[in-house]
């Protein structure tokens, strides 16, 4: 056993986020690590890498106990660790970056150029071809990350800790990536791999150990557990009410829906061919198609927040001006961004401030909403979309990715708008929450609001719409509806080159 | 060519062009004299720059140092003349006490995590007010070893004189190239600029390199006071006022990023010497108002602003691009 975790222990006021978990870790292994948020993931990885430090239990790396006070100290004992966010600095050279801390020197002067040969080496099989003398920030995410996982195995080389690392990555950057983590592990290495993606757990690791409310749950070979199984071990119930959602609505074309918003011909040139879009009160709209394939773009058209070079809209009453997102909101429309974390929330302000942000700039500064009333909407959508917080003056930075998002959901439902635009509504969320975000937007459609879901996730996208549409190389081309949603028929229509119906 | 040498060669470009406009105009300031004169009215700025560039980079401001070299001069001017120590002396003490004071403001804001600006906001009242204290009026330096400095000079053929203020200037950009951009506290500098949480992850020690950080731009403050009572011979506490804002602007021309983590100390003699040959044109010319260097400045600084502006916007565009970094 390369790394051993017994009976490890770490208490938060109020919480035990670790109690009495064990974890091995196998040189030459992936090893995944699932929980939902909260379970204690994060808590046992902060502990491996010294910025916590455990209250009771036993860490031990090849045979002896170690106790990492500090990152640095970690990584001198052999354990490294690549975050979801590339911990590097965008400003350096890539070579600056991979031998930070540790430059040639000679006369006691950093020598460019031995840092250069040095950072080659460090690159050297890892399959990328980059000119280490150029601003790290210059490429992309993907080769950032694998210069990211060159660092931290150069500086520590027994254990790498990989926490969410593919998280904004695309299909063929994620491939890119395994192949660098498969090439670690036959060099040797223990590698604990932390995701929100089961298929990349099901793609890469070689034993699954779950975490679930600080307490360990199962460790098991990869090929002797079944996704239905696993899920269930993170949840710690059956699942039955996810599947039972998916046989739902397809399949009967159930009554029509009364129309209420029509897009004609929004266009914006070199982002968005022209589309149109008819929008039924209560229905569930999905956009289907590849990153970059224009499905954000066209999102941000209809809540105005890229103009547009053509297009209008109108509901049962008259044309709507949707020309910036103000405009979109006093038209009654919400959206809720794919980044969160920059476009959705305000991380320093309290959960209750963040609710109330968007009607109080629907109702302008001279009416402000007052206290008790923020007080009781937060309250109220806390409890309805439990938002697990201490209280509501908690900052909403301080949350998961869940519960950040719910906040987010939150602050348009308190606007009541009767058109949601929700741009990958679950990523980055855990199973738990996901469930009830999509359970919610089942509750929304019955009350009548009509939704447009953007989502990379084909199955969770046809158990929610009504209807598919399939945009691709900046043009919706496809228009699936009734029993023609499947999953099958909506990667049909992403990958289809010959033939164009457009919606 | 690496993208991100673009400022400095811009920095570069305009110093050139800037000269050419000159020599078209005056033939005559093609002189050593001219240069020699350049190098030496700039001098104080020049040291203070350096300091300047490392804090910038840093992602800092130091607001102080026109305070300090006023008060420099006033220290030194006041204990020549009541003290009976020796010259070198004093300034090593006021080296020493300048460096510390910067070192204070570093620790400050490292341990109050609080923003460079505010707390060398302070320290820029607080320097004056000290100078005040010393003495209210303007003292006159007299001093033997001062007339030594600034009789040292050393005569360039075409009769224009390299002064020591104005070699100690070049040799205080050196000690800033060589410590911004290859030691690793400069590369920790640029860590801190790039972002400091990532820095801290990274290995940096945050605190330790905040307090050297404005620790050697109070050390070169200091320096720049001892400079600027050679050139004036005297101390006068209302010397300097603004300087650090004429340093930030000479920083920024030089094409170092305001919000750091990007930059030269050589681009910041570029920004200084492209400053002082605009003072020069407007000497020669005559007829132009002295305010027409700023005019020109502030132009130059919009320019300059608006060039990083481009230049941020063209590397995220083609960042977004997919094939920017592909795998071979």
């Amino acid at each position: 056993m390369l790394l051993t975790i017994r009976s490890l222990t770490k208490t938060f006021p109020g919480t035990k986020a670790l109690d009495g978990v064990r974890f091995d870790l196998r040189a030459g292994e992936v090893h995944a690590l699932l929980g939902e948020n909260g379970a204690g993931k994060s808590t046992l990885i902060k502990c491996l890498t010294g910025a916590y430090r455990p209250d009771a239990g036993e860490i031990r790396l090849d045979g002896q106990p170690i106790a990492p006070r500090s990152t640095s100290e970690a990584q001198e004992l052999g354990i490294g660790t690549v975050y979801q966010e590339v911990n590097l600095l965008p400003n350096l050279t890539v070579a600056q970056n991979l031998c930070f801390g540790r430059e040639p020197r000679r006369f006691g002067m950093v020598s460019s150029r031995e840092m250069k040969r040095m950072a080659q080496d460090m690159l050297s099989g890892y399959g990328i071809d980059v000119d280490v003398s150029r601003d790290l920030g210059t490429y992309s995410v993907a080769i950032q990350q694998i210069v990211a996982i060159a660092r931290a195995v150069a500086l520590s080389g027994k254990v790498l800790i990989l926490d969410e690392p593919t998280a904004s990555l695309d299909a063929r950057e994620v491939e890119m990536l395994f192949d660098v983590v498969r090439g670690l592990r036959d060099r040797g290495l223990g590698i604990v791999f932390v995701t929100h993606f089961l298929d990349q757990v099901f793609a890469l690791s070689d034993r699954i150990t779950v975490l679930r409310n600080g307490c360990h749950i199962v460790t098991e070979d990869t090929a002797a557990l079944d996704r239905v199984r696993l899920i269930e071990h993170m949840l710690g119930r059956a699942l039955e009410d996810e599947v039972e959602h998916r046989a739902v609505d397809h399949g009967v074309a159930g009554p029509v829906k009364p129309e209420m918003l029509a897009f004609d011909a929004m266009s914006r040139r070199g982002v968005v061919e022209p589309f149109d879009l008819r929008i039924a009160k209560g229905e569930v709209v999905g956009l289907a198609g590849l990153l970059g394939s224009g499905r954000t773009e066209s999102a941000e058209l209809l809540f105005g927040i890229r103009g547009t070079t053509t297009g209008t809209a109108r509901d049962e009453v008259g044309p709507v001006r949707i020309d910036s997102p103000r405009a979109a909101i006093a038209a009654g429309f919400g959206f809720a961004p794919e980044d969160r974390k920059t476009d959705g929330i305000v991380a320093d302000l309290s959960i209750r401030e963040n609710i109330a942000l968007a009607l109080q700039a629907r109702r302008g500064w001279a009416r402000p909403v007052s206290r008790t009333e923020q007080a009781r909407l937060a309250e109220t959508y806390i409890k309805r979309l439990d938002i697990r917080t201490s209280d509501a003056e908690k900052a909403v930075g301080e949350l998961s990715g869940g519960n950040q998002q719910k906040v987010v959901l939150a602050r348009w439902l308190a606007m009541n708008p009767r058109f949601l635009i929700l741009d990958e509504p679950t990523r980055g969320i855990d199973v738990g929450a996901h469930a009830e975000i999509l359970r919610l937007i089942h509750e929304l459609t019955a009350e009548g609001m009509s939704l447009l879901v953007i989502s990379s996730e084909l199955d969770e996208l046809i158990a929610v719409s009504d209807r598919v549409i399939v945009v691709r190389d900046r043009a919706h081309v496809a228009e699936l509806t009734g029993a023609d949603v499947t999953t099958e028929t909506v990667v049909r229509a992403i990958a289809d080159h010959g033939r164009e119906e457009v919606a | 060519m690496n993208p991100r040498l673009y400022p400095l060669y811009a920095t570069i470009g305009i110093f050139l062009f800037a000269c050419l406009v000159c020599y078209i105009q005056f033939p005559f300031m093609a002189s050593t004299r001219v240069l020699g004169n350049l190098l030496t009215d700039n001098a104080y700025l020049g040291i203070v720059a350096v300091g300047m560039t490392i804090v910038i980079l840093s992602g800092g401001i130091d607001l102080s140092v026109g305070s300090v070299i006023a008060f420099s001069g006033v220290f030194i001017a006041v204990m020549l003349r009541d003290s009976g120590l020796p010259a070198p002396v004093i300034m090593a003490l006021l080296l020493v006490v300048t460096t510390l004071f910067g070192a204070a403001m570093g620790g400050l804001i490292h341990a109050l995590a609080m923003p460079p600006f505010i707390v060398t906001l302070a320290g820029m009242f607080l320097a004056r007010g000290a100078a005040y204290m010393l003495t209210i009026d303007s003292v006159p330096i007299v001093d033997p070893f001062y007339d030594r400095l600034q009789d040292a000079y050393y005569l360039m053929p075409g009769k224009g004189r390299l002064t020591l203020i104005g070699v100690l200037m070049l040799a205080s950009v050196a000690v800033g190239m060589i410590v911004a951009h290859r030691t690793r506290f400069g590369a920790s500098v640029f860590a801190l600029g790039g972002g400091v949480q990532t820095a801290r992850l990274m290995g940096v020690r945050v605190g330790r390199t905040t307090v050297g950080i404005y620790a050697f731009s109070g050390f070169m403050a200091g320096l720049s006071g001892i400079v600027f009572s050679v050139y004036t011979g005297s101390g006068y506490p209302l010397a300097t006022v603004g300087t650090e804002l004429t340093a930030i602007a000479a920083v920024v021309i030089g094409g170092t990023l305001l919000t750091g983590g990007s930059g030269f100390v050589f681009g910041t003699l570029i920004g200084v010497m492209t400053m002082g040959l605009i003072q020069t044109y407007i000497v020669f010319d005559g007829s132009l108002s002295s305010w027409w260097t700023k005019i020109v400045i502030g132009g130059l600084l919009l320019l300059f602003i608006v060039l990083q502006k481009g230049l941020l916007r063209l590397t995220t565009t083609r960042l977004a691009s997919p094939q920017a970094g592909a795998p071979v």
